[in-house]
Formats: structure tokens, C-alpha cells, sequence
């Protein structure tokens, strides 16, 4: 089912802020470089955009076609669902972990940005972002590499192409795909990375 | 009507003042370089949003405060917004209060916070004239049929 395309259709960016102010920059900033630009206020609308399709219990990703994302660039520090969950949540999906993503911070904390690379970010700019850091993004894009249809998931609401183990779709009809959980444990992890435990004064970072 | 090239200096000295005061930093210049035929008013854009967010963070800065029981995570929380937002359009001396008042909040220390919110005000109010100061000499810039110098 992978549509090649050899067209000149833009790169897709999904941004992601929950400042309004931040948006409206990212947004010109990625204009710029003619980007086409969808921006979202949230992790959860991220992922909603990215085609999650049962929002409590972060299962079944359904991504469009039409819509592809190719690259993902995130706040880190945003109420609710972090950059840094987000980042985990693509990258834990099959069907959308190759897509690459950049994550944003205002905050210059080594242990934070090491924890994003580790966690598969192809980068992480300092706020605020500048047109030399948007330049840096051409190498990350990812566009219509997805695994091809003998080892990609079911991606239509077609069912019956899906594999007998747990590779995604839903097998046995009980509504999920049995894939993507979101656990309480890994909810606590979150909560003690969250942005704003854990607070560092500036003195005690990197210059 | 003051002449096109009166203006245009009016407009250069006013802006490096306002750089080597530190009211504006590099961001700004940033955000100007984003403004084009295209996006003509994206700079007024920017700081219109600026001044919205900050009059709504500096009321539930002063309600978070007023509590009989302070809240420092979410006070934290609104001054860390103020810094991002400030930061983000080059406001560098509301950005540099943020950055006190944030250690106030680690430190729960009370005094110190309610004096860092007045410096907040304070700084922002002085940034908040002094763009407006700044906009309306561009317009005047235009109506006089002359284009705003870049600031390099």
C-alpha cells in the first residue's frame, strides 16, 4: 500500500508547542525554507494528527497517507504529555518510529538533552530556535522510506492484512492492537522527568 | 511632518538604544528578518501575542502569589511561560528576571518572589512602551513614504 512518490510535493513538518508565540516563530521559521507546516498545542494532538485513533488508551495508530509527516519538531516542556513522551510514543509506535523528530527546549540541561538523543531525537535545538537551526534539519527528512508491504503493519482499516502476532491491527477484535499501552509505571517515570521537578539553577549548567 | 531621512535616524538611534540598554537582544533582530513582502507584519504579530500572554501571566502570577498557601511549582510554572515567551521575542530584560525569579521559586522564598514580580511588572510595562514607541516611528516612517532602515 506505500505510495512512492517522485513528485516535488513539500516536505511535511509537524510542530509542536503549546505556546502560541513559539508556534507562530517555528511555523515562519519552517515557512521559510518551504516547508508545509502543520502546528499542533499539544503531544496528544500530535498523535492524534499522526493518526492515533483511541485516545485514552494510546492504541491503534491508523497513520494517512495523504497526510504524511515527515519530520516531527516538539517543545520539550509542555502541561500534560511532555516532548519527551511524545518523542517515546513515535518511536515505541511500529508505525511511526522512523519518522524523525527534533525536540525544543529553553532549558540548557545536558542530562535532558542526553536522554532525548538516547531516546532516538535526531537533535535538540535551544530556544530561542533560529533560522540556522531550521537549516540543519534537511538531513533528518524522512520521505516515503516506510518498511515496504510485506514488513509494514496494517496501516487502512482493513483488518485482514494483518499478521498473526503483534505486529499491529486488531487480531482478536477486542478494539486494540495490543501494542501500545500506556502504563502507570511508565507514567511515574514521566512524572519525575517532568519539566518541572528536579528544577536546575542556571549557575549549575554548561555555559 | 519630520523629513523621510530624520525619521529613518530617529528610528536607527532608537533601536541601538534600545539594544545596548538591553531591553532587546539578538532574538529581535531575528524576528525582523522573518518579516517580508509576504509576512509584512510578522514582527507586530509576534509582539502583539507577546503583550497578551504576559498581561495574562502576570494576573495569575499575582493571584498564584496571593494564596495563603504558595503554590511555588505553579508560580515556577507561569514564570517559566514568561521566560520562553520573553526569550522568544528578545525581551532580554524581562527574560533576565524570569531567570532570578525562577531561583526565588526553587527557594520558595516568598520575599523574594513578590519582588521579583514587581521587577516583572516593571520591566515588562518599560518593554511593552518602548516597542509601542518603536512601532509607532515605523509607521511614521511609512506615511511619510520612506522604508524602515535594517538593523544589521
Amino acid at each position: 500500500m506505500g505510495v512512492i512518490s517522485i513528485s516535488e510535493t513539500p516536505l511535511h513538518v509537524l510542530a509542536v508547542d503549546d505556546s502560541n508565540i513559539d508556534r507562530k516563530l517555528i511555523e515562519r521559521l519552517l515557512k521559510t525554507f518551504s516547508y508545509h507546516v502543520t502546528a499542533v498545542d499539544s503531544g496528544i494532538k500530535a498523535l492524534e494528527f499522526l493518526g492515533l485513533q483511541d485516545v485514552e488508551n494510546f492504541q491503534s495508530f491508523s497513520p494517512n497517507p495523504e497526510e504524511e509527516v515527515n519530520l516531527v519538531i516538539t517543545d520539550y516542556c509542555m502541561p500534560g504529555m511532555t516532548g519527551f513522551e511524545l518523542l517515546r510514543k513515535i518511536k515505541e509506535s511500529k508505525s511511526l518510529k522512523d519518522i524523525p523528530v527534533v525536540i525544543m527546549s529553553s532549558d540548557n540541561i545536558p542530562a535532558r538533552i542526553n536522554r532525548c538523543l538516547e531516546e532516538g531525537a535526531e537533535e535538540f535545538f535551544l530556544k530561542p530556535v533560529r533560522l540556522s537551526d531550521v537549516d540543519k534539519l534537511k538531513p533528518y527528512f524522512s520521505k516515503n522510506d516506510r518498511k515496504t508491504t510485506d514488513e509494514e503493519e496494517c496501516v487502512s482499516s482493513d483488518r485482514s492484512r494483518a499478521m498473526d502476532d503483534d505486529d499491529g491491527g486488531d487480531v482478536d477484535g477486542d478494539g486494540d492492537d495490543g501494542v501500545e499501552a500506556w502504563s502507570d509505571e511508565n507514567e511515574q517515570i514521566e512524572k519525575d522527568q517532568s519539566c518541572h521537578h528536579k528544577m536546575f539553577k542556571i549557575e549549575d549548567v554548561v555555559p | 511632518m519630520a523629513a523621510v531621512p530624520q525619521l529613518q535616524r530617529q528610528f536607527i538611534e532608537y533601536t541601538t538604544s534600545l539594544y545596548n540598554e538591553g531591553y532587546l537582544d539578538d532574538q529581535f533582530t531575528q524576528l525582523q528578518k522573518l518579516q517580508d513582502e509576504s509576512n509584512p507584519d510578522f514582527v507586530a504579530e509576534v509582539v502583539s501575542l507577546f503583550f497578551e500572554d504576559s498581561e495574562k501571566l502576570l494576573n495569575n502570577l499575582a493571584t498564584a502569589i496571593q494564596q495563603k498557601s504558595v503554590d511555588y511549582k505553579q508560580v515556577d510554572s507561569h514564570v517559566h511561560q514568561f521566560k520562553g515567551s520573553s526569550s522568544s521575542i528578545g525581551a532580554q530584560r524581562v527574560t533576565n528576571v524570569c531567570v532570578h525569579f525562577r531561583n526565588y521559586c526553587e527557594e520558595k522564598n516568598l520575599d523574594g518572589c513578590l519582588r521579583c514580580l514587581q521587577q516583572l511588572k516593571h520591566e515588562y510595562i518599560l518593554v511593552r512602551n518602548k516597542l509601542e514607541a518603536l512601532f509607532r516611528l515605523e509607521q511614521q516612517i511609512l506615511q511619510a513614504g520612506g522604508s524602515i532602515p535594517m538593523m544589521e
